[in-house]
């Protein structure tokens, strides 16, 4: 090759991919970035509901790494495609919802025809053999390269001496003897290259990239696909399973109840779409029902979103309701429920 | 040299960022894009991901709950 060569990389925002970055970067290959947005991406928009969360300082970590490292970003945005692979894995989940062999044999298959579209000559990524338990075994890896029709473009660079040579290795692209050979679950070789590359502020993801790795996500979601029938889908059903209370007093129904003013405002974007209530009578907070319901599962829905209002311990709790696709609201007179009365398998 | 409305509105990051950045694909150097949104993490999003790929903001205006970011479309 007489020009230099271009890599993609597939950048998380974590630390693992800066290093795989500038470990090229210093072998004189061109890189741009690459990042896949799912809908479950920790990444942004938790930020944006929680009022909380609102002081923290709100950035996206794969653009942060990209500026840091002088790279252009490519955002994709795959949340259609990756139904397929949440619903069906080949492989299977891990702890929780997290499909993460077939997920990541997917990004780098994207990748990949990212790469042949414009012009690139090879992929890597920042993963480390041993480092997660399913994805990153030594074992898996070949899978996700030879999945993906990959194999022989795919370079890691943080752990390429421990794996077969592969194309750019070969050609002479990069120097395999600059390449590194790390390994398990230590964070110390990976802390210590980025002191060396003068790396002193980074974020460090615990556990996952995304919300499939949450128990209490995946309880939600499991519990939205099981109510339905079906593993489907799409992305308000996932944004809002970030947020509120979810409750479910029967099979039917559930309502969703916001915890702050941040939740409550988010979930007002979505009033036109599901039956809504709140409190008249008292301060409390915006209620979604998810589910075809009736005027008696209204009412008990009523019971529990007063439960939530400052009315909690008054003997009538006025409650306004909006029925989907009707005009006009109408109010219920109920008695917020007890908290014994909402027994613990209600919260999803 | 025109200017282009997006409607980013209750869509949350990085989707404001996508949708601009697949816009912008299609517009020409020295466009304007006003994109609309409603996700505060836009404000810093966007203008990062224009600073990286070679875009300009020319303002960043706030109205009641919305925000209005103007970029000078770039180089490709
Ligand atoms: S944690 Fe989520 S985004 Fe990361 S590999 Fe697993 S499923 Fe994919």
């Amino acid at each position: 090759m007489n020009r230099q060569p271009k890599a993609v990389a597939l950048i998380s925002g974590g630390l693992d991919s800066m290093l795989a970055v500038k470990v090229l970067q210093e072998q004189g290959v061109h890189v741009e970035g690459i990042n896949f947005y799912t809908g479950f991406c920790v990444e942004g928009h938790t930020h944006a509901i929680r009022k909380s969360d609102q002081k923290k300082e709100k950035r996206n970590n794969a653009l942060w790494v990209a500026e840091q490292l002088g790279i252009k970003l490519h955002i994709i945005d795959v949340i259609e495609e990756y139904k397929e692979v949440l619903t069906n894995p080949q492989y299977g989940y891990g702890a929780n919802l997290n499909p993460c062999l077939d997920c990541k044999s997917f990004m780098v298959k994207k990748a990949r025809e990212w790469m042949d579209e414009n012009e690139f000559d090879f992929i890597f990524t920042g993963e480390v053999i041993g480092q997660r338990p399913m994805s990153q075994r030594k074992e898996t890896m070949p899978i996700v390269a030879k999945q993906c029709g990959s194999d022989d473009r795919l370079l890691r660079p943080l752990c390429a001496k421990l794996l077969p040579e592969t194309l750019p290795e070969r050609e002479g692209w990069v120097d395999r003897e600059k390449l590194l050979d790390f390994n398990g679950r230590s964070r110390k070789p990976q802390i210590a290259l980025a002191a060396q590359f003068g790396f002193d502020e980074y974020a460090q993801p615990a556990g996952g990239c995304c919300f499939l790795t949450d128990q209490a996500y995946s309880a939600k979601l499991g519990d939205l696909w099981q109510q339905r029938g079906s593993k489907n889908y799409d992305l308000d059903d996932i944004m809002l399973l970030k947020v509120g209370r979810h409750i479910r007093p029967r099979d039917n129904f559930k309502v969703i109840v916001g915890r702050e003013e941040g939740e409550n405002n988010f979930m007002r974007g979505y009033r036109k779409q599901f039956t809504h209530m709140h409190a008249t009578s008292h301060n409390g907070p915006l209620a979604l029902i998810d589910g075809n319901v009736s005027r008696e599962d209204l009412k008990l829905a009523a019971q529990i979103v007063a439960r939530f209002t400052q009315g909690r311990d008054a003997d009538s709790v006025q409650i306004e309701v909006n029925e989907k696709g009707n005009e006009i609201p109408f109010t219920l007179d109920v008695t917020p429920l007890r908290n014994d009365d909402i027994p613990k398998k209600w919260y999803i | 040299m025109a200017t282009y409305t997006l409607d980013a509105r209750r869509l949350l990051c990085p989707m404001p960022v996508i949708r601009a950045q697949n816009r912008i694909k299609t517009l020409a150097k020295g466009d304007v894009l006003e994109v609309i949104c409603t996700d505060p993490g836009a404000k810093n999003d966007l203008p990062t991901w224009c600073r990286i790929n070679g875009h300009a903001v020319i303002e960043i205006e706030a109205k009641d709950d919305e925000i209005i970011i103007k970029i000078a479309v770039g180089e490709e």
